[in-house]
């Protein structure tokens, strides 16, 4: 009942305030939004407190959904460990992003309780996600916050770029969720249901079946697993469908919070996990996961580095985290990829609304190049920015060391080949992540100021009602992971999982975390500090060097600078020639070829009529004669064919 | 055996069939007052027509034996009993809820043309219930000729409403329309032929059970497949549905999208699937080609239409690629996601129409580039719209999803990239809509008249109001709509496996 009420005190929330918004005016309807939300937060995380004090784990049926001939799925609840900690996270999140919304969106001059209906329905479509019971509800979810992505990016919709940001992830999203459909589709025709009860028993059964594709035959749980993992990157924005992700900052910052740490992004990783018992048996598409998530998290690191946008710097820090979360999937230590997620979504949800803090204070600044110094002027939001990227480069005892690191010793305990590309990745990643979180830090709070003198006489610590949330949100990131750890990966997480996680090779990977060599276990601090060192140098110390080093590797700053140029690829590549060739087909295709036909029969008719007119001389000879060729020619005709 | 009656105790279905044409001709002799009154009364008796005849229909819906896969309410007359033609109703459950889309999306077109129609308003009012009458009774024919006359009846009242009340170059969409769809009927009437010659009869029950040998199954496939592909319409002969769409009226371009574009796929589920077996086999391939390249086609020359009925004029043929790929997979899912499809973009396609209408009213212009940032004055509007447009891209939670993810399911079993690149639409659907959302919605109010553009009045909200219930109640708790039609469909694919069996058995014994 709690945990139904988790789930659904957000949507009457969003239907409250989005429906009668107007009739019960804004600040009713900010109300009702938050007051769902804060039931939710009540509701969810002690659902998942009475798991943990051995509450029976179960399915909440609502009743019947989608029924054709044998194909039948349910609106149903799941109850077991991995949904309650997803929605104890979603919720509690959530309800503070809400919370500091009220402060953020103060000024906004629009009416306030559209925004707030989209993030309560926002994050209803999650928390669909994470406790269904099948994988259309998931669907449901999946596509729910994708939908609501696409409404809170292009919130400012009279804002050119929020629309294009705003359509570009929907799209992107879409072209990995077709796949990702065609991968249920599948998974109905060879298990005949879409029920985790009733496919995860089965995989084993399974394993040996093949599936006929590109001309040969490939084990079906691998192709399987190969399309949901495709949808898993469209949704949490993996190399090649990552271009999304940057540009959904177009959106108001709580939104960017809330699509970044709790929701949305963190769906792919969540799938990876609740379909654990089917990739297991599918080694190689898990090869390709943790290959894709590895070579994310080097690669957006890199671009993070280059970024001058404060928003855009944090963002490919999401999209490099989530590598690391698939990284640990792919080697099959699923428990430790969502201990990252959970503290990722503190202090991720963190350094978003402390940069929102910092956009606020600036009179909507987003240019570093443009700040420096603010640490007197809002020594709040600094200490918790602080906070964050200590998390977040894994410092200990913060909460991003304890998942972070368990994910770097994992993949190097995995003992595989592309569990050691993924090491290296990693591990780099753990040192451009930490350069470039005190790059941001150094380049935002301190050095001179390099901030114009209108926006530095309007600075001001942001109000209380923005930052207690980030209070709030500091405590998580420091204590999240030293709370969590015994529970997510310690000696006892098959007990506190209780089977909701199923790790092909028994207990193994988790326990070979521990088992790592002292210098794997060291390195990552090791590098994290030495990135820092650097940036402290670059641009503290000597802040000319940035200008110098950017100038002597022209090319590779240029490359990171431009994202590596995946925008302009994919626009030559797919986007205008899709346009032209759509111009094409209608023009050339529909108005001259096909309707040529047509058109063209018309025009012979009537000339072939103008022809004929001609022989209606009107001279009787002449039609007596012609009838007469025709009896002739008739009769001829039937005497033949006698 | 008494003739009209049925379980419902009248002929309900001859009822609901004719009593729009009574209605007409009730309308035909208003003719005192001046050419207000005259238009006003109209008016009133369309509507309470229409209206009548949806709560027959819902008695129908209610009294409807779910668990039969046969023919219901059946009414038989003897009609020219020398030709053993006969004059004979019934719906099952693949007709029944068509029967009731008709019946729901007549007086909202009706309501809709309230204002926007002001010239001969006695005239359309009459073509319409005219219309209604075709139409319903097409899908409660269970006699082939009595089918083929309602079939091409519908022809004349539609060809009238574009005709007369359409846009400037209604003549050529008009003629254009005509002779497309009609040329396909003559073929459809040789088939009937032909089927009459060798079943010695035209009672749709009957001919379903009669096996034609597969030699003349190619044939008559063949010739049903020229009416019904361009009736669906199936791609290439596709280009008279946006010409036809632009020129019609708002509620013509309903009613289009919203029945007429059925006909043809329902003529694939009533005659050639459960009629030719073999030949239906035989072709799928076909088929499954010309729907891929419908979907992905039309739905990029969508992207590129610059005029809002021709989009989701494009648009609707790419839906109903869908659909016909899901008849053809001969499977439950397969057929049934083709018949919610079918229903959904009934219903979606419909609201479509009726939201470019809207501001159609206002403006007088459908060209995309003269709207923008009606999010500001319209907000009710951008609601509406948002909500049809997610049906239309086929978000979980509407209409739209449950047919396009049924017809995915239903085509993997027969081929992997036939489920793939069938979903393509998928994408490119929510492409080319949100392209126009953003084209018509968002962005900053640029054009002087849009500035004092008005919402949504009360009468437009009750013309939408049950349009929205619908969409989210099918997509919601659709089995309130699949299990009318589960069992038949169950009974049409057991009865398809068991024809091709007997047919390969057959061979065997041939040989």
């Amino acid at each position: 009942m709690l945990y139904a009420l988790a789930v659904f005190a957000p949507l009457a929330g969003a239907l409250v305030s989005g429906l009668l918004g107007r009739i019960i005016g804004d600040k009713n309807a900010m109300g009702a939004s938050i007051l769902g939300m804060v039931v939710a937060a009540i509701c969810g995380p002690l659902a998942f407190w009475q798991l943990t004090q051995g509450a029976e784990p179960g399915v909440l049926d609502l009743g019947n959904w989608i029924e054709s001939g044998r194909f039948h799925v349910n609106w149903a609840l799941r109850y077991d460990t991995l949904s309650a900690v997803m929605v104890a996270m979603v919720t509690f999140v959530s309800m503070l992003i809400h919370v500091y919304s009220i402060g953020y969106m103060g000024h906004d001059a629009r009416p306030k309780y559209r925004f707030f209906a989209y993030l309560s329905l926002f994050s209803f479509a999650m928390l669909m996600l994470v406790t269904a019971d099948n994988l259309v509800q998931l669907f449901f979810g999946w596509e729910g916050v994708g939908l609501c992505s696409y409404l809170l990016i292009g919130y400012w919709y009279d804002r050119p770029s929020a629309c294009a940001a705003a359509i570009k992830a929907f799209i992107v999203n879409r072209i990995a969720d077709l796949p990702f459909a065609v991968g249920l589709a599948l998974i109905y025709f060879k298990f005949g249901s879409l029920e985790f009860s009733t496919i995860f028993p089965a995989v084993a059964a399974h394993g040996s079946d093949t599936y006929a594709l590109f001309g040969t035959t490939f084990s079906s749980i691998e192709v399987i697993a190969f399309l949901l993992f495709i949808g898993a990157m469209g949704k949490s924005a993996q190399l090649g469908f990552h271009v999304w992700l940057p540009d959904a900052m177009e959106g108001p910052t709580p939104v960017s919070a809330l699509i970044h740490a709790a929701t949305m992004v963190t769906a792919g990783v969540f799938l990876m996990a609740r379909m654990s018992p089917l990739m297991e048996y599918a080694p190689y598409a898990l090869g390709f996961v943790t290959f894709i998530g590895a070579s994310t998290a080097l690669f957006a690191a890199t671009i993070g580095c280059a970024q001058n946008d404060i928003k855009r710097v944090i963002a490919y820090s999401t999209c490099s985290q989530l590598g690391y979360m698939f990284a640990a999937a792919g080697v099959g230590a699923y428990e430790a990829s969502v201990f990252h997620l959970i503290t990722h979504a503190f202090f991720k949800a963190l350094l978003f609304l402390s940069a929102g803090s910092v956009i606020h204070a600036m009179s909507d600044e987003q240019d570093m190049r443009k700040m420096g110094g603010l640490w007197k002027i809002i020594p709040v939001t600094c200490l918790v920015m602080w906070i964050g990227n200590l998390a977040l480069a894994g410092i200990p005892p913060l909460a991003g060391s304890y998942s972070k690191d368990a994910i770097i010793s994992a993949t190097y305990a995995s003992g595989t080949a592309i569990g050691y590309y993924a090491f290296v990745c990693t591990l780099l990643a753990a040192f451009l992540t930490a350069f470039y979180s005190w790059r941001l830090l150094f380049m935002t709070f301190h050095g001179k100021s390099r901030a114009d003198h209108h926006a530095l006489e309007h600075a001001h610590e942001s109000p209380w009602v923005m930052l207690t949330p980030l209070l709030v949100l500091s405590v998580g990131a420091i204590g999240a992971g030293w709370a969590l750890n015994e529970w997510f990966i310690g000696a006892d997480f098959q007990h506190f999982w209780n089977g909701s996680i199923y790790n092909g090779r028994g207990s193994d990977i988790i326990e070979a975390i521990d088992k790592v060599p002292d210098w794997v276990e060291q390195a990552p601090l090791v590098l994290a500090v030495a990135g820092i060192l650097i940036a402290f140098v670059m641009y503290i110390v000597n802040p000319l060097l940035p200008v110098r080093m950017a100038q002597v590797f022209g090319p590779i700053y240029r490359l990171f600078l431009n994202k590596w140029y995946f925008d302009e690829f994919y626009d030559r590549v797919l986007v205008q020639p899709l346009i032209r060739l759509s111009r094409i087909l209608w023009q050339v295709g529909d108005a001259t070829l096909i309707d040529g036909v047509p058109n063209g029969l018309a025009e012979l008719t009537s000339d072939g009529s103008k022809q004929i007119v001609k022989i209606q001389t009107g001279s009787l000879a002449v039609y007596a004669f012609a009838m007469l060729i025709g009896v002739v020619v008739l009769v001829a005709i039937f005497m033949l064919s006698r | 055996m008494p003739a009209l009656t049925n379980i419902a105790g009248f002929p309900i279905l001859s009822l609901i069939t004719w009593l729009p044409l009574v209605g007409a001709l009730v309308i035909a002799t208003m003719l005192r007052g001046d050419e207000e009154t005259v238009a006003t009364n109209a008016r009133w008796a369309a509507l309470w027509t229409s209206l009548l005849v949806l709560v027959l229909s819902l008695v129908l819906w209610v009294s409807f034996d779910q668990s039969d896969p046969g023919f219901q309410f059946n009414e038989s007359v003897i009609w020219m009993p020398e030709f053993k033609v006969g004059y004979k109703m019934g719906v099952d459950g693949i007709s029944v809820l068509f029967v009731l889309l008709s019946t729901l999306l007549t007086p909202i077109c009706i309501l809709s043309a309230w204002d926007a129609i002001k010239v001969k308003v006695r005239e359309f009012m009459m073509s319409f219930l005219i219309l209604e009458t075709m139409m319903v009774g097409m899908f409660c024919a269970t006699d082939f000729v009595l089918f083929y006359m309602f079939f091409e009846g519908v022809l004349i009242p539609m060809y009238l409403i574009i005709g007369i009340w359409g846009g400037p170059r209604r003549v050529y969409a008009a003629v254009k329309f005509f002779l497309y769809t009609l040329a396909g009927s003559v073929l459809m009437l040789l088939a009937l032929i032909a089927m009459w010659v060798q079943a010695g009869t035209t009672d749709i029950a009957t001919l379903m059970q009669t096996a034609f040998s597969p030699h003349m199954q190619t044939w008559l496939f063949l010739a049903f497949f020229a009416s019904f592909a361009v009736k669906v319409p199936m791609w290439p002969v596709h280009t008279w549905l946006p010409d036809a769409h632009v020129e019609a009226p708002t509620a013509g371009s309903v009613i289009l999208a919203g029945v007429l574009l059925k006909m043809g796929a329902y003529g694939f589920l009533r005659f050639s699937v459960p009629m030719l077996p073999d030949a239906s086999t035989y072709f799928a391939p076909f088929i499954f080609a010309i729907s891929v390249v419908a979907v992905i086609y039309t739905s990029l020359v969508a992207l590129a239409q610059e005029d809002m009925k021709k989009l989701i004029a494009y648009s609707s043929v790419a839906h109903m690629g869908v659909v016909t790929i899901g008849i053809f997979t001969f499977n439950v899912q397969g057929i049934s996601g083709a018949l919610f499809q079918m229903l959904s973009h009934g219903i979606v396609a419909s609201s479509l129409f009726l939201v470019v209408g809207v501001v159609y009213d206002r403006i007088h212009t459908r060209e995309i580039a003269r709207y923008g940032g009606l999010g500001d004055r319209m907000p009710g509007y951008a609601l509406v719209f948002m909500l049809f447009m997610m049906a239309s891209v086929g978000l979980p939670g509407t209409a739209g999803f449950i047919g396009e993810f049924l017809v995915i399911i239903g085509s993997l079993q027969v081929n992997f990239w036939l489920a793939l690149l069938g979903g393509m639409g998928m994408i490119l659907g929510a492409a080319y809509m949100l392209y126009l959302y953003r084209r018509i919605i968002f962005g900053r109010i640029t054009h002087a008249d849009l500035r004092g553009i008005l919402d949504l009045s009360t009468r437009e909200w009750v013309v939408f109001a049950p349009l929205i219930a619908l969409t989210l109640w099918m997509g919601i708790y659709p089995s309130s709509f699949t299990s009318y039609f589960d069992a038949t469909v169950g009974a049409m694919v057991q009865h398809h496996t068991a024809a091709l069996a007997a047919t390969t058995k057959l061979a065997g014994i041939v040989h």
